[in-house]
């Protein structure tokens, strides 16, 4: 057998993101104080309750302790080395892209998410945030005939007070773990969504995040309400240069869903994952939860994990509304020395309440990928129904998997159906498939592709390919 | 077309093939027979390129190139096909994706212009009626799911596709009911060229009377041990392995 030296050797991986993007900052020195919350909410020109809520969130964290659990290793963090505030010098309020600094819109030309309108592809309306400020929201006006609301936060918090005072940490609350009392601390921007009632929003709408300063923490906080009987369709994108220095991401993603709304949020996770000796990369710390506060409402989150030295991330659904649906398609590929725990919490409060949980894990190198998930079933939702199906893929026999599913049945007329494989790239497939002409390297993407179809094909067209290139690039050398 | 010169290989450091040597021409069809565990997919294996077979003593020429240096998938684009034992499932991918993939890859190889969507149906339409699979086949994972005899017709659908040189048949007779034998031996027949050569392993001799043999070879314990027309074939059904065996035994 020529497994090990097959699948196992290694080349060097291209992460092409990985450019500095040379602009002077306005930056914040570094560490954390209520002193330095002041300041970064007095650079935001914050409403006094903003700063209250800000502070409150701080002294929590104070109290509380780094999780200890998830099945990943690293050195402390040391949270006065970070810098809590970068924004590239600009001009204090843009009245039209023309204003935006050309160097930035270069670079998100370069990461292939052009800003200016008229070459945004078609349907998709993109808000940048670069470091920790948004740079650019396209599309404003077409939305907002729609009543639609896409905004950053920063200034949905001093144009929508109400709306923004109404939900934020509705869903998450402040102090529900460690990195998120620290983001509702600390936060520095990120997307506002509000569809009113009835509207279908007529294009996808997207965030792309780029870390781009040295020793900044990106704290990105989000919020998308669909009020009832509205639609709307998320898209997330990010990457960061490489540095040797792990850098801290730690975002909130709230979502609400009234009664017969539908959000489905999409995430293409590209962070930088650090070199193939493990060094450098980000640190994916992030709470995503949406709640389906009304009947027949329904959240999907699909997301595709490449990137990131260590992924912690738990996209959750609350069913709280009768008939409510929540769903969770992940694929979530680690290679070298990356680590992800990453999976959902599927929690039936309402009658009739349904979830799926479909979860692909692929591991390379010596890459360790835990699927971590949690059903509860309530003792009131009545007739809930979840299935979750949790495979697991190895290439080469230096990397782990592992599946961690929690199960809490209060109810007896639920019905539970959980599904796990774990099973190594055949050898047999990839044979296969070289004697009908393909390389070993593009017989791997033709196995792993199709092993992840239940998900890609979740995803919107544009990212489905995205997607697509991105597995192929990140288990580029690991076969062959 | 080919040429097998005294062809040793073994697995986990055992020796299986033990000094094959066999020629086959261009328009020839050659039967390999023999009992279970004789040898006979371990030979088909190592000429389709299987890595997990070492080749400790011998060569094979391809058209006059030494096929021993070529990796796996360059043995396809060179002409070589073959129909597996046992085909393996693939989950989540077309047998249209990979038919499309396949043979442009082999296109590419030969300095031909890939095939769009367009030519591709058609060439595909045209090949199914031969094996007369049904389009929902076509959509459907590979092999996911498939019954023994659609694996099979399977894999001479895509035989049919591809256009081998040389198609290696491995007990592609095996598990299908006689209708399927004769759809699966028509489709073999159909393809055959005065430019292409084929070798049926077989144990059993009905699959023989649809496509006709050139030339019968008894494999056993690694060698060759007895080459005839197509009458041998016959014999061996009627009187089993026993007396080629002994009589080989003699010999040495
Ligand atoms: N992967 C393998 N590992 C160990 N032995 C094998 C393997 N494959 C085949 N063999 C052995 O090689 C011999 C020939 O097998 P095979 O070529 O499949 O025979 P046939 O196709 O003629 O029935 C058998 O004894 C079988 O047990
Ligand atoms: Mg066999």
């Amino acid at each position: 057998m020529n497994e090990i030296s097959h699948l196992e050797r290694f080349t060097e991986q291209e992460y092409k993101y990985g450019f500095v993007t040379d602009i002077e900052a306005d930056e914040i020195p570094k560490g954390l104080s209520e002193d330095v919350i002041r300041l970064l909410s007095a650079k935001k020109a914050e409403p006094e309750w903003m700063l209250e809520y800000r502070l409150k969130a701080y002294r929590a964290w104070l109290k509380m302790e780094e999780p200890k659990w998830a099945n990943v290793h690293y050195p402390p963090i040391d949270y006065q080395e970070i810098v809590y505030y970068s924004a590239p010098k600009q001009k204090k309020k843009l009245a039209s892209l023309d204003e935006v600094d050309p160097e930035l819109l270069k670079t998100f030309n370069k990461l292939g998410v052009p800003l200016e309108e008229q070459k945004v592809f078609a349907g998709v309306a993109v808000d940048a945030v670069f470091d920790s400020v948004s740079v650019a929201t396209t599309f404003k006006a077409k939305l907002g005939e729609l009543g639609i609301i896409f905004i950053p936060i920063s200034e949905a918090i001093k144009e929508h007070p109400d709306l923004v005072k109404k939900y934020l940490s509705s869903v998450v609350p402040v102090t529900d773990n460690y990195f998120a009392a620290l983001n509702s601390a600390v936060f520095s921007d990120g997307s506002f969504i509000y569809i009113p009632k009835g509207v279908r929003c007529p294009m996808e709408l997207s965030t792309y995040f780029r870390i781009n300063a040295k020793n900044t923490g990106q704290f990105e906080r989000t919020l998308i309400i669909a009020d009832e009987g509205a639609y709307v369709s998320y898209l997330e994108g990010c990457t960061a240069p490489m540095r040797d220095e792990n850098q801290l991401h730690a975002a909130v993603v709230e979502l609400v869903a009234l009664d017969n709304a539908r959000i489905k949020y999409s995430t293409v996770q590209n962070w930088y994952a650090g070199n193939k000796e493990g060094v450098g990369g980000i640190y994916n710390f992030v709470t995503k939860r949406g709640i389906c506060k009304g009947i027949n409402s329904k959240i999907s989150w699909t997301q595709v994990e490449t990137g990131s030295a260590i992924t912690w991330k738990y996209p959750s659904c609350i069913l709280q509304g009768e008939n409510s649906v929540g769903e969770f398609y992940s694929v979530a590929v680690t290679n070298n020395y990356q680590q992800a725990d990453t999976g959902t919490k599927m929690i039936h409060l309402g009658k009739n309440t349904r979830s799926t949980i479909v979860s692909k894990g692929i591991s390379a190198g010596k890459s360790n990928n835990s699927y971590r998930g949690l059903v509860r079933i309530g003792k009131k939702a009545e007739g809930a129904r979840n299935f979750s199906q949790c495979d697991s893929l190895l290439l080469g026999d230096r990397c782990g998997a592992h599946t961690f599913p929690y199960l809490e049945v209060l109810n007896p007329s639920a019905i539970v159906e959980h599904e796990a494989t774990t099973s190594k790239i055949g050898e047999d497939k990839i044979f296969y498939l070289n004697q009908r002409g393909l390389s070993t390297e593009d017989a791997v993407n033709m196995i792993v592709n199709g092993y992840c179809k239940e998900v890609f094909k979740e995803l919107p067209m544009e990212f489905a390919v995205e997607a697509q290139k991105l597995l192929s690039v990140s288990l580029e050398g690991s076969v062959g | 077309m080919i040429e097998i010169k005294n062809l040793h290989a073994n697995i986990d450091g055992r020796e299986i093939l033990k000094g094959i040597n066999l020629t086959v021409n261009k328009g020839e069809v050659h039967a390999i027979m023999g009992p279970n565990g004789s040898g006979k997919s371990t030979l088909a294996q190592v000429i389709a390129g299987r890595e997990d077979y070492e080749v400790t003593k011998g060569e094979i020429l391809f058209n006059g190139k030494n096929l021993l240096e070529l990796p796996a998938e360059n043995r396809a684009c060179e002409g070589i096909f073959l129909a597996f034992q046992y085909p393996v499932e693939i989950p989540g991918v077309s047998n249209t994706t990979l038919l499309k993939n396949a043979l442009n890859s082999i296109r590419k190889y030969r300095g031909e212009d890939e095939l769009d969507a367009m030519e591709f149906l058609s060439l595909v339409k045209k090949k199914m009626s031969l094996v007369e699979l049904s389009e929902d086949l076509l959509r459907r994972s590979v092999n996911e799911g498939f019954s023994g005899g659609e694996k099979k017709r399977n894999e001479i659908f895509q035989m049919a596709v591809l256009q081998p040189k040389l198609a290696i048949l491995d007990e592609t007779d095996s598990g299908l009911d006689i209708d399927a034998l004769r759809i699966v031996a028509n489709g073999v027949t159909k393809l055959k060229s005065p430019e292409n050569a084929t070798i049926v392993v077989t144990h059993y001799q009905r699959l023989l009377n649809y496509i006709i043999p050139d030339f019968v070879h008894v494999l056993y314990d690694g060698k060759i041990i007895k080459s005839g027309d197509k009458s041998l074939a016959l014999e061996l059904e009627n009187k089993g392995y026993d007396w080629v065996i002994e009589e080989a035994a003699e010999l040495v």
